[in-house]
């Protein structure tokens, strides 16, 4: 057993450290430490300075503009884009879509679409949830019925971030509402948001934020060439995707930045031993949680087997350390002050509820753990 | 990186894992308990020629110079058995002997397993402050005498020699001596435990103070951690076998959600308790450096004192009645995860002491 980092990776970490010192624009940074509200060209101009740098996919097959970095690397450069205070690369088209089309992809469907996410040319965003289909995902009941060569979509999709910037989606739909199991009967299209039919439309959460929205889809043709997989198998497409999800979400290296900011920011209310004892809880859950994260890490790269049902787990902790932290934040706040931080750390507060109800609520995640992890 | 033990570590916890299984089950366990002895002179012999009696100590002694991740695979099949011999006091006394010229002359003893150690250091009223010690030493010719009370020495009954602590003129010092008689009771997860009262007592003066101590107690602090985590597993074990097979309503009670989510943030706290673990063991072998080694096990303490308690007191609950019974081996367990909470320091006093640093 050996927890230390060898001299390669910590020489790994050293160089994206140095890198991202030199190229992670200034006043993107400040909006990240800010909780400032980041535009789509802030997030496409970070995301194309690491695409130059040839490290936007660094999990993609080297062919495809991957970097053949191990599971370790991969985890050393997330937790430092983290811990620096980069802008978040969103997920939807670098790690989703691309993750189903590198498996169950047509190779014109990978040369069509990849290059294009790599390159930060198209904003994709997720259709997954309903008004009546949440954690119950299989029971969605937006359709797609085949006429031709077209698919003909009708129904609606919810809580879809960044709809509002995006130019695809990535949509579960269902294809045979006669089937015995719901799971089966779902597939999984590609759908370009600019056809005529579709409707964006913002949901404005609590902290005043438009980051979600509802995606209505009218008569909306859809060229059958962007099925993924085979009709009435997106259930498959759609699990495969739960576990990329999943091992992805412990966000280390942001905590542990916000956890150094909050020590900062709250030097005068650390000398209450409450408050003090509550963030050391915090900070020790936290040191757990990197080094349960990295046994899962050692575990995969030992036995070249993709992640189990347990790493669930990463999910509840990390999501709940999230909300540990900016809880702490708020509470440091002065009561009576009104600048524009503290009044950011407040909706920060907010808005950070989200955390254990999105990709797969804490609960789910505990059924997931439940049933495969434990058997029960 | 990585988090496996070595082949000698593995071959080691198998083999300590195989005669446990044979030899210590529920119902042997039960027997050494009610004996008056309260240890198994049978176990211990096979502890020596496993080697673990020798396991942190030098080779000139006999020993084979291991550190606490060598040991943590011992402490967990120790913590899943509940193993009541007097081992972790039989190291301490060790590793504070063994940095003295008097390390020749007791350590082989302890390494064959004729010798067993008892570390009294704890007094009345000091709770987990190390530096309260009030136990006096006097110089007398070559050795000391020794007039003070120390509380609630593990293994104390059955040990062959003492290691205690004791203020001289220049602060804490460490002292060996013989044992004496003392009236042994029973420890809340069931080890013999003895107040001992030294009325002027001779004692041979170790070398190192407070700054060894604190040290030991690190080191003690991250294999109770390892030894908690194989108790932790087997109260998460048990629980999720009761709640296969355990049936109400027609049903198995796991098929409830309520006990499920509950069942799985024992496990989640397990394998957190579990990286803490690993953290505490491989710091206080590698650094040298007092914070960081007090940092990493103070950290661990908490993670493995708050999931000690989660998981003793959830295993009960989810055992129902028969959590509460003297007749499974959940109860003990929870007595034994009680008393490790708060060994070497319960979370509060860790807390404060990871904020310090």
């Amino acid at each position: 057993m050996d927890l230390n980092y060898s001299a390669d990776e910590a020489a790994f970490r050293e160089e994206v450290r140095a890198w991202l010192g030199a190229n992670l624009a200034p006043d993107l940074k400040d909006k990240v430490a800010s909780y400032a509200h980041l535009s789509k060209d802030d997030l496409l101009r970070w995301h194309r300075i690491l695409a130059a740098k040839g490290w936007v996919a660094p999990a993609w097959p080297r062919e495809w503009g991957g970097t053949g970095w191990n599971v370790v690397q991969r985890y050393i450069f997330e937790e430092e884009l983290g811990y620096a205070g980069a802008p978040p690369l969103i997920p939807f088209g670098l790690a989703m879509c691309a993750a189903v089309l590198l498996r169950f992809g047509t190779e014109a469907q990978k040369r069509r679409f990849l290059p294009r996410i790599y390159q930060g040319e198209d904003f994709w965003c997720q259709g997954y949830s309903e008004p009546g289909s949440g954690s119950d995902l299989a029971s969605l009941k937006t359709k797609a019925q085949r006429a031709g060569e077209h698919y003909v979509v009708n129904g609606q999709k919810i809580w879809t971030t960044l709809a509002h910037y995006a130019d695809w989606i990535f949509c579960l739909v269902r294809t045979d509402p006669n089937v015995e199991r719901r799971q089966e009967g779902i597939s999984f299209l590609l759908i370009d948001m600019k056809t005529p039919g579709i409707t964006v439309r913002p949901l404005i959460l609590m902290d005043g934020a438009h980051d979600v929205n509802e995606v209505f889809f009218d008569d909306v043709k859809v060229p059958a060439e962007n099925l993924v997989h085979e009709e009435g198998k997106g259930w498959t497409v759609a699990k495969y995707l739960l576990g990329y999800e999943r091992m992805n979400t412990g966000r280390i290296g942001e905590s542990r930045r916000q956890l150094a900011t909050l020590k900062e920011y709250a030097s005068s209310a650390m000398q209450d031993s409450r408050f003090r004892d509550r963030l050391s809880r915090l900070e020790i859950e936290l040191m757990a949680l990197e080094i349960t994260n990295l046994r899962f890490l050692d575990r995969m790269r030992r036995t070249g087997q993709p992640p189990g049902a347990d790493v669930s787990m990463l999910k509840i902790k990390g999501t709940e350390i999230q909300q540990g932290l900016t809880e702490l934040m708020f509470q440091a706040t002065d009561p009576a002050a009104s600048d524009a931080f503290s009044e950011a750390v407040r909706r920060k507060y907010l808005s950070m509820r989200k955390t254990t109800i999105y990709a797969g609520s804490n609960e789910i995640q505990r059924n997931i753990i439940a049933k495969m992890t434990l058997g029960l | 990186m990585n988090f496996d033990y070595n082949e000698e570590q593995q071959l080691l916890s198998d083999s300590v894992r195989r005669f446990l299984g044979k030899d210590y089950d529920f119902e042997a366990r039960r027997k050494i308990v009610a004996s008056d002895a309260g240890w198994s002179p049978a176990a211990w012999k096979t502890f020596a020629e496993l080697g673990l009696t020798g396991l942190p100590f030098a080779s000139e002694h006999g020993g084979f110079g291991g550190g606490a991740v060598d040991l943590m695979g011992v402490m967990e099949a120790f913590g899943e058995a509940l193993v009541v011999e007097p081992y972790l006091p039989t190291l301490m006394g060790g590793l504070a002997v063994a940095r003295s010229p008097l390390a020749g002359s007791i350590l082989p003893g302890v390494v064959e397993g004729k010798t067993k150690l008892a570390f009294a250091h704890a007094e009345k009223g000091a709770r987990y402050d190390l530096a309260a010690v009030t136990t006096r030493a006097r110089k007398a010719g070559e050795d000391w005498t020794i007039e003070g009370e120390k509380a609630a020495v593990i293994g104390a009954p059955m040990a062959d020699k003492l290691v205690l602590s004791a203020r001289t003129g220049d602060g804490v010092a460490l002292f060996v001596t013989e044992n004496l008689n003392c009236k042994a009771y029973r420890t809340l997860d069931e080890m013999r435990a003895c107040d001992l009262v030294f009325k002027g007592e001779r004692a041979q003066r170790l070398e190192g103070g407070l700054a060894l101590v604190e040290e030991l107690a690190d080191f003690a602090a991250a294999l109770v951690c390892a030894e908690a985590v194989g108790a932790m597993k087997f109260a998460c074990d048990a629980t999720l076998e009761y709640l296969k097979t355990r049936r109400q309503f027609g049903v198995p009670i796991g098929t409830f959600q309520a006990l499920q989510h509950r069942m799985v943030d024992m496990f989640i706290a397990q394998e957190q308790a579990r990286s803490m673990a690993c953290l505490a063991c491989s710091k206080v072998d590698q650094t040298g450096e007092r914070k960081e080694r007090a940092r990493a096990v103070s950290a661990a303490k908490i993670k493995i004192a708050d999931s000690a308690r989660h998981i003793s007191q959830e295993s009960v609950q989810l055992h129902g009645g028969m959590g509460m019974s003297e007749e499974l081996k959940i109860s003990h367990t929870f007595r034994r995860l009680t008393v490790m909470a708060g060994q070497f320091g319960d979370a509060d006093h860790h807390l404060a002491r990871f904020a310090a640093f």
